[in-house]
């Protein structure tokens, strides 16, 4: 936003339709994108509360909690204690429902490599994410509030385990806005190994924010955005004929009544429009490099799903779009972990690995932060309520100790962070809690997680509830 | 543009007067009865509330508008009190009745309309955070969650006062003498989500449930943000986390259960078919019976001595866990009914009761004997009892809440969490607030609550009645009554309708009458600059605020215009047509579309399917409906644009409104006559010449087009009409499409 817009936002209202004179351009926008609702609010679109390192955010979010102690976090002392019970040690104190004391250790059965000149290690069934090591920042000791999915992946995505309250991308496009005037300034793109994602579309919900801040989901087949193509029988030429007619009436109605919501229910069919326009475009893959759609799997049947969304994603922050989740599902491998673990992995190692080095080839990674990982972790014990037949051994949900990567936008690459017991089961060093982790994600996007802030019930609410500390470690 | 101003209006009246030390906060004390002040304009007023709401615009020199047109009113009101627009004869009988009641007479008829329910349902719905499956991960279905909205449209047609509202809501089943349709009314606190995921905790899931009732109870009834003293005392308000715990108290010791609720015709013949169920059941039992008895009881004890000792053995720790997390799941029965059943000694169960438990008993209970399951070749008994079950005709369940058998001792949770309890505590009521008479259940609560000495709720409930019609409320944070909420804009005025309300023995009806027949309501929304100017907000009510339209009532008035609108009143959920891509959004979630009539049921009976919400009342800000809501956020979004040009339904609308107008060959100038009857549909007024001329130039433009495009013509025409021209239909089509698009129709002017 322009000084001069900013200054304009704070016209009284008949200013505002003077100076504009019914051609409205820009502010309305402006108004739409910051909607009706929240003039008055301490935030709304607006410049950032400091210098920021990140202006977009690509979340690849892993649902269903992917199994860190087969990826991210290698345990080679876990072979001593295979088919033994966790040490007593380790139990004391836990309440979680899911943590049992009569499972037994599983070791895991992947290999781990070093990569790259940092030797960060990872297994076997991420060979991809080895060669963008250098440019990761791997941390070994997230921890969570819940072991439930859904719970968990509303703390992840909206700071609190219940449902109802914003998602980061909601809170950020909030406080940010949305810098492309085609595009939703928060897009969630989706894709599955089976089943659908455990919270749903409360995921991305606006919760208490105006539901323009709701992410929009895009879909890489049929309509990318819902009720995007016009209908059967209505042409360019048509669509344009009835949308003049609603713009002009909308005019004569704005001339009368003078209410600017009608101002920007005009801007918002202009906005329409040019989605309508802008959309398939973005689509268009056809101007993309053979060998970039072979780096990101397109070639393929089994990488091509995630793989167009990383792809998408990358288009989406080129033009502006703040915030991008992809969401893949699902991880959650109580049983038979080990070949559905690499079912996902095939899925999307290579993608992501590519959406990495594709950043960083266009200058975009230095200013793009992308986050990877899942509501929490899994347990080093094998599922007892699965039995023990080989291969069919699962993982629980575990939420004392996990691990996520982070890249770019203010992230310090090459390096992991946080370490946990030789069993991986707790932390012990550098503990991260998913607060800290969200009030990393607005540092890097230049918000002050305690000043991003919206009354409801008779508080100021916020993305990181009452916690969260900025990880200095993971900083540039 | 609710919070948005409420949060200015929040600022500015904190920055004029302090925070009240929180015992003399103005809402903690009854409201007294103001007279209505004298003002100068006399002829203005049309009942006490204008003097009141002149008075303050005298005060600051500010004069209120003219009344709005007659067209304009109507539909105002159609739109405030039945969310319809109004029919042609109802405006042709508005414009030609002369009589000065005129306005009073459409508003008894809109009041005793079947669908007033319809439309005034939804704000309590929103408060109780209504949805028509579980929520979490596997998100089942709640079949049987439509009869507690059933249950308020028709309270809400039958003119219930609001005291018996809330008591039977609190505490239906309580009363002495209950019936079925009382106890229906706690339904009310069955809106709830449950957690049916594997390996979730039921305790803390339950603790949840618990959390969830007191502060939606709180924010309901008292307008105050109760969930702020879970885990502390209240910042603001002087409510202790210890009064938090004793409203939980009340809570803690009522259960979910499902009961038999026929509907019209079901009880006929159901008891004597019962009976004979009854006996053929035993009969197949009777050579086993005591056996069975003996491995149930064996099998309970199993499961005592599981929950008593958790982590033990596995396969009795996941047998419990599934009792309470799958019991009636796709049913929407209680979760933990089961499990409340287990803990009832043997003899003091209901014959449904352990008809139901050993029912669950033979398909899961094989763990206590899985050999002797065998021999005794139980699978084939169970054959033969759900043979004899399908014979049984089905009475429609209903969700309600029960008094626990041995209540649970509450105690303070340390900092919010279950699992710490601190000191005992019993049920009670807050201690700033008048006290509590009675035995400490949920009736004494709902006594408490619309006692005359309880200071707010009155005032709260009011208080969202002005909010519903006129879009902002006296106070406008109506979630909030509290020291952090917002000042009320008229105080007195507030006071005098909350004592109004109760002079009136709580009849909504009459409060709302009393509301739209008042000069403040009648005037225009289009107001001169300097007034737009000096009170943006209208808080002052110089005039009447523009609203965008509920997402329901954008879907109900473009079926309504179109006449494809099914005006059946109640009964289950529906699933009208929207994109597969968003039931695909859930985990596992399936949509069923209706066929049929069903498909133009109004908004209010779209299946709520909480974790994938229908697309059109999301993308028009349907609030979450996970919590509770108590006003909603109206939102000006591209996506509202591409849903009315482009869904389908709204596509269905336009074709329907547009052989509706073709069909009508009117008069000599067919085009003028046809736009006439299109505005008085969709806009209850004719177009004005501007737009007549649009519309014309538009329609030039349309036919131009698909002439050059004849098959498009046919594509988008819909079903032709006799005796037209398809080119001319498919213009008629797309010109109804802009009236449904257009800001006026989805406003309330």
């Amino acid at each position: 936003m322009t000084g001069e817009q900013r200054e304009l936002q704070y016209q009284p209202r008949r200013g505002f339709l003077q100076q504009t004179g019914g051609g409205l351009g820009a502010i309305a926008l402006m108004h739409l994108l910051r909607g009706d609702d929240c003039r008055a609010s301490d935030r709304g679109t607006g410049p950032p509360h400091f210098k920021p390192r990140a202006r977009n955010v690509i979340f690849l979010f892993m649902a269903g909690a992917p199994s860190q102690l087969d990826l991210m976090d290698p345990k080679p002392e876990m072979k001593k204690w295979h088919g033994q019970p966790v040490p007593a040690s380790m139990l004391k104190n836990q309440e979680d429902a899911l943590i049992r004391g009569s499972a037994r250790v599983f070791a895991s059965p992947r290999r781990f490599q070093r990569y790259g000149r940092s030797g960060i290690e990872f297994s076997d069934y991420v060979p991809s994410l080895g060669t963008v090591a250098d440019d990761l920042c791997v941390i070994r000791s997230m921890h969570t509030d819940v072991a439930n999915h859904t719970p968990g992946q509303l703390l992840m995505n909206s700071g609190m385990p219940t449902p109802g309250h914003p998602s980061a991308g909601s809170w950020i496009t909030y406080g940010l806005g949305s810098e492309n005037r085609n595009l939703p300034g928060f897009v969630v793109l989706t894709s599955s190994s089976g089943k659908g994602i455990d919270a749903g579309a409360a995921n991305w919900s606006n919760g208490f924010l105006p539901s323009e801040y709701r992410g929009v989901t895009f879909r890489a087949q049929g309509d990318p955005v819902l009720h995007l193509t016009s209908p059967n029988g209505v042409s360019a030429a048509t669509q344009r004929a009835r949308l003049d007619a609603v713009r002009d009436l909308n005019h004569m109605h704005l001339d009368r009544v003078g209410d600017p919501a009608i101002a920007s229910r005009i801007a918002s069919y202009e906005m329409a429009f040019r989605m309508q326009r802008s959309a398939p475009a973005l689509l268009d893959f056809s101007r993309e490099s053979k060998s970039t759609l072979a780096m990101y799997g397109l070639d393929h049947d089994t990488t091509r799903p995630f793989g167009t969304n990383c792809l998408l994603a990358r288009r989406m922050v080129e033009r502006g779009v703040r915030f991008v989740q992809l969401f893949h599902s699902t991880w959650d491998d109580h049983s038979e972990l080990d070949k559905n673990l690499k079912t996902n992995c095939d899925m999307t190692d290579r993608p992501a690995a590519a959406l990495i080095r594709d950043l960083k080839e266009r200058g975009l990674l230095d200013e793009t932060l992308v986050i990877w990982g899942g509501e929490f972790g899994r347990t080093p014990m094998n599922e007892v309520r699965r039995g023990n037949t080989k291969g069919k051994e699962g993982r629980d949900h575990h939420r004392f100790a996990f691990s996520m990567w982070l890249a770019g936008g203010g992230i310090k690459g090459g390096q992991v962070v946080g370490q946990t017991d030789e069993l991986g089961y707790h932390i012990e060093r550098d503990p991260i809690h998913v607060h800290d982790l969200q009030a990393t994600v607005l540092h890097c996007l230049g918000l002050d997680h305690k000043h991003l802030t919206w009354r409801h019930r008779g508080r100021d609410f916020r993305l990181t509830d009452v916690g969260g500390e900025v990880i200095r470690k993971v900083l540039l | 543009m609710a919070h948005g101003l409420c949060q200015l209006a929040t600022v500015l009246l904190a920055a004029a007067a302090p925070p009240d030390p929180a015992s003399q906060h103005w809402a903690f004390s009854r409201p007294s009865r103001p007279d209505p002040p004298r003002v100068h304009n006399t002829t203005w007023p049309r009942n006490n509330l204008d003097r009141f709401v002149l008075a303050r615009l005298e005060r600051d020199g500010m004069a209120p508008s003219q009344e709005a047109s007659r067209r304009t009113l109507l539909r105002r009101l159609s739109l405030d009190l039945v969310g319809l627009p109004p029919s042609l004869a109802e405006i042709e009988d508005f414009l030609e009745d002369e009589s000065s009641h005129a306005c009073e007479k459409v508003v008894d008829r809109f009041l005793s309309s079947p669908h007033f329910g319809e439309k005034w349902a939804r704000w309590w719905m929103d408060l109780a955070h209504y949805g028509d499956s579980d929520g979490y991960l596997t998100d089942q279905i709640r079949p049987v969650a439509w009869r507690w909205r059933q249950w308020v449209v028709d309270a809400l047609n039958d003119g219930m006062r609001f005291d018996q509202f809330t008591i039977e809501q609190i505490a239906g089943d309580l009363l002495p003498d209950t019936t079925v349709e009382q106890r229906m009314g706690t339904g009310f606190f069955r809106n709830t989500l449950s957690n049916r995921e594997g390996g979730a905790d039921l305790e803390e899931f339950r603790n949840l449930q618990v959390v969830d009732r007191t502060g939606t109870f709180g924010i309901t009834w008292l307008g105050l943000t109760l969930a702020c003293a879970e885990c502390h005392d209240h910042k603001y308000d002087p409510i202790s986390q210890k009064d938090y715990y004793r409203l939980f108290g009340f809570f803690n010791n009522a259960d979910e259960v499902n009961v038999a609720a026929p509907l019209p015709g079901e009880s006929i013949g159901f008891d004597p078919a019962k009976k004979i169920y009854g006996e053929k059941r035993k009969a197949v039992l009777l050579p086993v019976a005591e056996e069975f008895e003996a491995l149930q009881k064996k099998w309970e004890a199993k499961l005592l001595e599981t929950e008593a000792n958790p982590g033990r053995d596995h396969l009795w720790d996941r047998a419990l866990e599934l009792l309470g997390l799958v019991w009636g799941g796709n049913l929407g029965e209680g979760q933990l009914e089961g499990l409340n059943i287990v803990h009832t000694p043997w003899e003091e169960r209901t014959p449904d009761q352990r008809d139901r438990l050993q029912d669950y008993f033979l398909r899961a209970g094989s763990l206590t004997d899985g050999a002797r399951f065998a021999e005794l070749k139980i699978g084939e008994v169970v054959a033969q009892l759900d043979k004899l079950a399908n014979d049984l005709p089905s009475v429609t369940r209903a969700p309600t809440m029960m008094r626990r058998r041995v209540p649970r001792q509450t105690h303070v949770h340390v900092r919010g969490n279950f699992r710490e309890k601190g000191e005992a505590v019993e049920p009670g009521a807050p201690a700033v607030l008048h006290p509590m008479h009675g035995s400490g259940d949920r009736l004494a609560l709902a006594r408490w609550v619309v006692s005359h000495e309880n200071p707010l709720t009155a005032r709260v409930t009011i208080n969202r009645l002005w909010q519903e019609l006129f879009g902002r409320g006296l106070v406008a944070t109506s979630d909030d009554f509290g020291t952090r909420g917002a000042r009320p804009s008229h105080p007195q005025l507030l006071d005098w309708l909350a004592t109004e309300f109760v002079r009136r023995e709580w009849d909504m009806k009459a409060m709302l009458r009393m509301m739209v027949t008042s000069a403040t309501y009648r005037q225009r929304s289009t107001a001169s600059p300097e007034v737009m100017e000096r009170d943006p907000t209208n808080t002052l009510l110089a005039r009447f605020s523009r609203q965008r339209l509920s997402a329901e009532l954008v879907r109900d008035n473009a079926l309504a215009a179109s006449g494809l609108l099914n005006r059946k009143i109640g009964g289950p959920s529906v699933f009208p047509p929207q994109p597969a891509s968003v039931t695909a959004e859930g985990f596992e979630n399936k949509w069923q579309t209706s066929t049929g009539a069903d498909r133009y049921r109004r908004g209010l009976y779209t299946f709520i399917q909480r974790t994938s919400p229908f697309a059109q009342l999301a993308t028009f800000d349907l609030p979450n409906n996970n919590t509770t809501c108590t006003r909603r956020v109206r939102s000006n979004t591209p996506l509202q644009a591409l849903n009315l040009l482009n869904d389908p339904t709204f596509i269905e609308a336009a074709q329907a409104l547009g052989a509706r107008l073709l069909r009508d060959r009117g008069g000599n100038s067919p085009v003028a006559h046809r736009l006439d009857r299109a505005y008085s549909l969709c806009l209850a007024r004719p177009p004005r010449e501007e737009e007549r001329r649009r519309f014309e130039a538009y329609l030039a433009t349309q036919i131009a087009i698909f002439q050059a495009e004849p098959e498009a013509a046919r594509t988008i025409a819909g079903e032709p009409v006799p005796g037209s021209d398809l080119v001319e239909q498919a213009a008629w089509t797309c010109a109804a499409s802009i009236l449904l698009n257009l800001d006026e129709f989805i406003t309330k002017e």
